[in-house]
């Protein structure tokens, strides 16, 4: 199953041409609701790659997905055309992730969880403080106005499509590299990986600022679509909360997994959205769940059912074990 | 400025006693409840509710924390404790889960209103004591850090003096030992999710004395005690007192800066002190000592999982 094929790369580029042409047959509100689809898969396969391939669990994920907005509206504000700002932006936050990253990565889990939730606390009131942003007031990307509102739809709808291309590209060929390798050493059990000689720091780095440049990303293609820019939305936790449902609903540890959780956190939202709080409150209860249940999400079934499949037909078949990954982190049983 | 010391110094007892459940859970358990702050607003509302049927507010707060810490023990029994045994992945999952739960459900239920328990105490709640020097102090924030130092003391005494206490000592401190000498694992669990529940729900009627609160407070509460327990560090509840309080000055001399100070400062302290505390960790790993090394830099050096030992 880790065989590096290029296949699944391959079937992924079609599949993403293939959509990319959407825009010319599809009315405007289809494009707009599968330009918020691609950004949450993306956010949800970011997340699920850094939580269940390197067992970072961030609560603060938020802090990219606005910076990148944020980086962006000033750069526009300082001269910039609108889309390279955008990209920048998104640049920039990677490179704030970087630097952080020397910071929180030294922190271990719930440490790590709430020291993520902090700092992007405290970049939330540092960009409110900015006169641009105005506070709790925000502010728009006034320059997307000048271009024609098709267009600017357009062009959110390939940019939030590119990137959510660009990220399951760079998690499938880093998940197939020798990074990928150390990376899920690392999630089953970074002591045991370490003594093994694998680096984990540097390792976790890459993951940590990949996954933050997505989040980054999704923040930028929002802006692009959205045009709005609210400190308390865009640097919201729900955003995280979100992240979650998605990854763990869809299975943590599958590359697929978090993108069927993301298509089913877009049903429910389309579905059952208008009930408000009462949809939220179910959102965490089904979270609750899945952790509690299925930790391994809908992937996790659909594996097991595979495995069940294949040795029902072919009882010997040895592709009964490597079809079913190894989640040995969420079902071992610490004994004490 | 002598007044942002007041006030800082008299936040300290709140914060000490909704970090206090939040570091005994962590201690025995190893789990981070990221619904920890969510719990302490479960407690608030129902005190307000109770309140609303036309009970005394000390009657509500009486009945209501025991009721959380009932709640707290069957969250133990039902929820934490099938997740404690893979890893510490899915109780951080399973616990902001609930946190989205809760929030939600307290805003389907009391809406957005912000509501507090100040009409309820009737002149309590703006009543105070002129100090030598006309400083003026609020009669309750001084009642609530009493209460914050006596129920620490308590905890305190309950874990030194009585079985129960001893056993989660044991527990948090050597849970294999602890388990080889007989000490029941599962009943130590839920008597420390019932305490650190109760707790929390104390500091949430607490809050609801002095300020509004809403269904939406939560997640804010939780980063607080979790940074009074980092700035004090952990395990030791008279660290956690400190904690609340340094953290407490924190936010009031912030406030003095900005309106947005208030919440800065207390993360600033926090990312400051936790920043400090691995530049320590790193030094030492190095084999240097360029900074009079704490003595806690040794113990954490020997046992890097285990730092976090109840006194």
């Amino acid at each position: 199953m880790n065989r590096p094929t290029h296949q699944p790369m391959v079937w992924m580029l079609v599949a993403a041409l293939a959509l990319a042409v959407l825009p010319f047959m599809l009315g405007a509100n289809a494009i707009d609701k599968l330009t918020t689809l691609f950004i949450f898969m993306l956010l949800a396969s970011t997340w699920g790659l850094l939580a269940g391939q390197a067992g970072l669990v961030s609560v603060g994920q938020q802090a990219f997905f606005g910076l990148g907005a944020y980086f962006a509206l000033r750069l526009v504000d300082g001269g910039w055309t609108a889309y390279p700002a955008l990209f920048a932006g998104a640049i920039g936050a990677a490179v704030v992730a970087w630097g952080l990253s020397f910071f929180v990565l030294r922190l271990k889990e719930g440490e790590f969880a709430i020291a993520t939730w902090v700092i992007a606390e405290v970049i939330r009131i540092g960009v409110m403080l900015d006169p641009i942003v105005q506070g709790e007031t925000g502010t728009s990307l006034i320059a997307l106005n000048a271009v024609e509102p098709e267009l600017r739809r357009n062009i959110g709808f390939w940019m939030a499509l590119g990137s959510l291309t660009f990220m399951l590209a760079m998690t499938a060929w880093l998940l197939r590299s020798a990074v990928g390798t150390a990376t899920r050493a690392i999630g089953e059990d970074d002591e045991a990986a370490a003594s093994l000689g694998v680096r984990v720091t540097p390792t976790r780095r890459w993951v940590y600022v990949l996954a933050s440049f997505g989040a980054a990303l999704a923040g930028v293609a929002w802006l692009a679509s959205a045009i709005t820019f609210l400190p308390r939305t865009n640097f919201g936790v729900q955003w995280s909360v979100l992240m979650l449902f998605m990854a763990l609903v869809g299975g943590l540890r599958s590359q697929w997994g978090p993108l069927v959780g993301a298509l089913l956190l877009f049903v429910l939202q389309e579905s059952l959205g208008h009930l408000g709080a009462w949809y939220l409150a179910g959102l965490g209860a089904v979270a609750m769940v899945f952790a509690i249940w299925l930790p391994r999400g809908l992937a996790g079934l659909w594996d097991d059912w595979r495995a069940r499949q294949s040795t029902a037909t072919a009882p010997p078949a040895p592709t009964a074990v490597s079809s079913s990954t190894s989640i040995n982190t969420l079902s071992r049983s610490s004994t004490p | 400025m002598i007044d942002a010391l007041i006030q800082g110094t008299l936040l300290g007892g709140y914060y000490a006693v909704l970090a206090a459940g939040l570091s005994l859970m962590f201690g025995v358990m190893r789990i981070i409840n990221l619904a920890h702050g969510d719990l302490a607003m479960v407690g608030a509302f129902l005190v307000l509710w109770m309140v609303g049927l036309g009970w005394s507010p000390w009657l509500a707060v009486l009945v209501a924390v025991p009721t959380m810490g009932v709640v707290g023990m069957m969250l133990q029994q039902w929820v934490l404790a099938r997740t404690l045994r893979s890893g510490v992945l899915l109780p951080l999952l399973v616990t902001m889960g609930l946190g989205a739960l809760i929030q939600n459900g307290l805003y389907g239920v009391f809406g957005s209103e912000a509501r507090s328990l100040a009409d309820a105490l009737g002149e309590l709640s703006w009543a105070s004591w002129t100090l030598p020097g006309d400083i003026v102090v609020g009669q309750l924030p001084v009642m609530t850090l009493v209460l914050g130092v006596a129920v620490l003391a308590g905890l305190q005494g309950m874990l030194s003096w009585t079985r129960m206490g001893r056993s989660i000592r044991a527990a948090s401190s050597d849970p294999e030992a602890a388990a080889l000498c007989g000490v029941d694992a599962a009943s130590v669990h839920r008597a420390a999710a019932a305490i650190s529940v109760a707790l929390a729900a104390l500091a949430g009627a607490m809050l609801a004395t002095r300020a509004t609160i809403e269904p939406y407070a939560g997640p804010l509460l939780l980063i607080m005690a979790f940074e009074a327990v980092v700035i004090g560090g952990i395990g030791s509840l008279w660290g956690t007192l400190l904690g609340g309080i340094l953290l407490g000055l924190a936010q009031s001399f912030g406030a003095l800066v900005s309106p947005q100070g208030f919440q800065l400062g207390g993360h600033l302290l926090f990312l400051a002190v936790l920043g400090g505390r691995l530049w320590n960790q790193y030094r030492h790993g190095l084999g240097l000592s360029i900074w009079p090394t704490p003595r806690r830099t040794s113990t954490r050096a020997a046992a890097p999982k285990t730092l976090e030992a109840q006194p």
